[in-house]
């Protein structure tokens, strides 16, 4: 079958045709979602893109968590489609309680858009079932708040869980424990700082991101691909 | 205004000007608008090849790139706003110049930032450069067009008065071009966008035109003020309306705002056009006509529909939740006419109750009050000055205190210069620039295969198995000494940092930034620079397709040096694999192309390090720069070499230990030590029309043959590996200590 991904288009965003581009190149069909529709049509997965929401304003993802088709995405995050917010869409997704914890600003106070190293360490997710545990993937990051942080007690459980999906080799931003990506407790809704789908490629410096955006496929129903 | 220009609009008009008139003319005949001192030189530049598509004079510059694709190409300068208010200087300046390029009908794709400043060790500087920095990163980042390259040069003649200029690149097909044009009488013309505040009121003309420094803070009103998310709901609301076909023609609304973007397009199409000023929606109450005509508030664009297709236009912008409203109507009378509330909402004389925003509503009628009715062309038909022209006294004795002399005594042969290359490692024009580029979103669009820190920024074309090649450069202190020669260098360096990505250059872009026109000093090098553009344009085989002229630049009574930036568009024709960077592999041949000569005049050991600013800058020899340039790109192209650099800033000793750095090992080379060049000359010459390249040891003879037949002198320096940098008889420093220094210069400035 062919796995159809919708990602979200709200005013602002600016990473949806990179995006798009990303899970076409291994095997999907791609559709834009309109963040004042109240559906995900029908789609096997979902994406939320990085940019700039409703111009950020106010705070990373405050105002977009609101868009009426936010309700239909956590309707089907709920029923375990997968769900992938990269950069603003994690920031969206945290903003909007599917995912626990905040991103505040670079610990260097500046903006960042440079290649980072992150492990995999966790193949229990929907962007990581076709990972090698313990894999070191070099892809880029591009934000000003990427600093991931929550309370003791979901580090806690986060850790107990193991559901830190990525972890930084050099910590860029602050993040605490390192962390790059997460997911909820059911796994099929995950949150990262990296842009996978700018690492799909050697001709931009890497093709390190397409086995993720291959698990987000699998986590939509697409076969297994033959290694 | 001066007193003869008053007298030219009335003999126009065949009256007195009304208020809004006068303000109208005022902005539109500034110097910034109507480059009525620089027009004349401007004329000598070539701008004709058959690819050029659109050339000087539009919105911008338009070129074909093949397979059905061309790209849109212009540099603005923003100096003024931004040493008053250096994020929003900065920030609108990014603004404009996108809008500029999707006003053609072009998804921008690319910006590029030229930038300088003064000497960082004063704290004003400091505050200007993070500023201006932050001001590219914030608006660019958000507004969604990636930042790939550009330039910072630190000089104190820039101390008060910062430069910085942008290029964007846009992309589209050929069938897409959108030109201003207001086309036939009854079409209407929308107001796209932002509200009409009191930002930015006479921006043009306030600060643009004229010198200032003492006062610069009571200027700040005169800066506008940007909004990166509704420029990019703008720019996909309009790229929707080209998509659906809705729009006959389109222009920004930039300097001089309403009121050269609607007498434009009239004038363009040699029609008229009626402007409502009820009808443009506004920020605050109160604003008079003048106001909302010469407003420079951001992130607006007027679009010219035909009236059956008005509700779709208003729809796609509902959309996109960007403001549209009618504003005007297109004429057959050739006046371009304001009136205060003719229209209703539909462009129909005379039949609004209630204006959408403003200060009273009242009913609009047929015989509204008319507050300005002036011929549509004679606002952009300004004056044009050959103003006196005189060589400076000073400039042969600058140009007969070369440094050589002194350097040579200084450093003879046989000196350690280790110490020498740390330091110019560490000036800020050659130090590492990725603080600055870290901050800036230069990978979205998936586009970029070379980004910044490398000799030209590689863009792939998506669809074709074509990339760009894109290089900014300016050499202003080798213009203060002569600017014919500083130009003709700068499109020669530009042209081969493209040549470097394997490209050949298609196009060429100038952002000319000069002191005061008064002056005819500054007006011989105006012209001295643009013959030097012409000349290298014609020798080198591209023409200019654009530009922009900034005058009154000037820190204090100090002019700058004259500084011509030049961005150079090239087109490589198969970009199936990587071009290569600056990486060396170890074992690899090192060979330099092109003669190393005793240039020291103008370069950044004299001048920088030793404080030694006098002299003549290198030869810029044309010829031996086509031959170079094909050489190179042939040789990259060919997958022939490992690694490519330009030698320019700091010469072949920085060149050597910037590939070093990027490739992490070292290298062992041989200064060619002879009578005529001492150790430190052969290290830190800037002599043009130089490039290094490593290749495989068994590939260095049919180098150094193909180089032969090219008619290009090449030398083997030695064989990259190990962890120093040893010239031998010259200096030995560790690969780690010298990039130290050239990492940490920019960080340790910066840090609070």
């Amino acid at each position: 079958m062919t796995v159809r991904v919708g990602v979200v288009l709200f005013p602002g965003s600016n990473c949806e045709l990179d995006a798009m581009r990303g899970v076409e190149q291994v095997g999907a069909e791609a559709e834009t979602l309109w963040h004042g529709d109240d559906t995900v049509r029908g789609v096997d997965a979902v994406i939320l893109p990085g940019g700039f929401a409703h111009g950020d304003y106010l705070r990373t993802g405050a105002i977009a968590q609101f868009s009426p088709v936010m309700r239909a995405v956590r309707e089907f995050a709920d029923a375990g489609g997968p769900v992938l917010g990269i950069c603003n869409g994690f920031q969206v997704l945290t903003e909007a309680r599917m995912l626990p914890g905040a991103l505040q600003k670079n610990a260097g106070l500046k903006f960042l858009c440079t290649d980072v190293v992150v492990r995999v360490e966790t193949t229990g997710s929907a962007l990581t079932n076709q990972c090698v545990q313990g894999a070191e993937l070099r892809i880029p990051i591009n934000h000003f708040e990427g600093n991931y942080v929550c309370d003791d007690r979901m580090l806690a459980a986060l850790q107990a869980d193991e559901r830190v999906v990525l972890r930084y080799v050099e910590n860029p931003n602050g993040s605490l424990d390192d962390i790059a990506g997460i997911c909820n407790d059911a796994r099929n809704v995950v949150g990262l700082m990296p842009h996978p789908e700018r690492a799909g490629d050697p001709l931009v410096g890497s093709a390190d991101g397409v086995v993720l955006l291959r698990s987000l496929l699998v986590a939509a129903g697409a076969p297994v691909p033959v290694a | 205004m001066t007193d003869e220009e008053l007298e030219a609009v009335i003999a126009e008009l065949g009256r007195e000007p009304s208020d809004l008139e006068l303000a109208m003319y005022s902005v539109m005949w500034s110097e910034h608008c109507s480059y009525k001192s620089s027009k004349v030189h401007l004329r000598r530049l070539p701008t004709e090849a058959p690819w050029v598509l659109v050339g000087p004079g539009e919105g911008a510059g338009v070129i074909d790139v093949g397979d059905g694709l061309a790209v849109a190409v212009r540099i603005e300068s923003h100096n003024h706003p931004s040493a008053v208010e250096p994020y929003q200087g900065a920030a609108t300046g990014v603004g404009g110049i996108i809008r500029d390029i999707f006003s053609m009908g072009a998804r921008p794709i690319a910006l590029m930032d030229p930038l300088r400043f003064g000497n960082l060790d004063d704290a004003r500087t400091r505050y200007l450069f993070e500023g201006v920095v932050s001001g590219i990163s914030g608006y660019g980042n958000s507004v969604g067009v990636p930042t790939v390259g550009g330039e910072a040069v630190f000089d104190d003649c820039y101390r008060g008065n910062p430069l910085v200029n942008v290029l964007c690149l846009g992309l589209l097909r050929h069938e897409d071009l959108v030109l201003a044009v207001a086309g036939e009488p009854g079409n209407l013309a929308v107001l796209l966008g932002s509200g009409t505040g009191r930002d930015g009121i006479g921006g043009a003309s306030v600060l643009a035109s004229a010198s200032f420094e003492a006062g610069a803070q009571t200027k700040r009103p005169s800066v506008q003020v940007g909004d990166p998310y509704e420029e990019k709901r703008l720019i996909e609301a309009c790229l929707e309306l080209y998509e659906q076909k809705l729009v006959v023609g389109v222009q920004d609304l930039g300097a001089a705002g309403l009121s050269c973007a609607a007498s434009e397009t009239a004038a363009k199409a040699e029609v008229g056009m009626d402007v409502d000023i009820a009808r443009v929606s506004r920020r605050e109450p109160g604003m008079n006509a003048v106001e909302v005509m010469t407003s420079e508030s951001q992130e607006r664009m007027l679009a010219i529909v035909q009236p059956d297709q008005l509700d779709a236009v208003l729809a796609v912008a509902a959309r996109w939740e960007v403001r549209a409203t009618v504003v005007g109507r297109v004429t057959g009378t050739g006046r371009f006419r304001v009136y205060d509330n003719l229209f209703d909402a539909v462009g129909v004389p005379g039949a609004n109750p209630t204006p959408p925003r403003g200060d009273t509503p009242r009913a609009a009628s047929s015989d509204a009050p008319v507050v300005a009715d002036v011929p549509a062309g004679s606002l952009g038909d300004g004056p044009v000055y050959e103003r006196p022209v005189a060589r400076p006294d000073d400039l042969d004795a600058r140009r007969a205190d070369d440094p050589a002399t002194l350097l040579r005594a200084k450093f003879p042969a046989g000196t350690d210069l280790g110490g020498e290359l740390l330091a110019l490692l560490a000036t800020p024009t050659i130090a590492d620039k990725s603080w600055i580029w870290r901050q800036y979103d230069h990978q979205l669009f998936l586009n970029t295969v070379r980004g910044p820190g490398g000799d030209a920024t590689v863009l792939r074309l998506e669809g074709t198995q074509r990339g760009l090649a894109l290089a900014t450069d300016g050499k202003a202190r080798f213009c203060a000494l002569d600017p014919r020669t500083g130009a003709r260098l700068a499109v020669m360096e530009a042209a081969r940092n493209v040549a470097c990505a394997g490209a050949r250059s298609l196009a060429l872009v100038n952002c000319l930034n000069f002191g005061n026109p008064e002056r005819p000093g500054v007006m011989w090098q105006l012209s001295e620079a643009i013959d030097g553009i012409s000349e290298a344009c014609h020798a080198l085989g591209f023409p200019v397709i654009g530009g922009n002229v900034s005058f009154y630049n000037a820190s204090g009574d100090d002019d700058i040096d004259p500084t011509p930036v030049v961005g150079v568009v090239g087109v490589i024709d198969d970009l199936s694999s990587r071009p290569p960077g600056l990486d060396w592999r170890d074992g690899d041949t090192i060979v330099v192309l092109g003669d190393t000569l005793a240039e020291l005049g103008g370069s950044e050991w004299a001048a920088v390090v030793h404080g030694l600013r006098g002299g003549t800058p290198p030869q810029a020899d044309l010829d031996a720069a086509a031959a170079l340039h094909g050489l190179v790109a042939g040789l990259v192209a060919g997958g022939t070499v490992h690694a490519v650099h330009d030698c320019a800033d700091g010469g072949l000793a920085v060149a050597l230990a910037e590939m070093a750095f990027a490739s992490g090992s070292g290298c062992v080379v041989d200064p060619a030590s002879t009578a005529s060049l001492t150790p430190a000359e052969w290290c830190f010459s800037e002599s043009a029309n130089r490039v290094v390249v490593a290749v495989a040891p068994d590939a260095a003879q049919a180098v150094l043959a193909r180089a032969g037949a090219a008619g290009v002198p090449a030398y083997v320096l030695g064989r990259a590996g190990g962890d120093r940098l040893v010239f031998t008889g010259a200096l030995d420093v560790g690969v780690a200590a010298a990039e130290h220094a050239w990492r940490e210069a920019l960080p340790a400035v910066t840090r609070p």
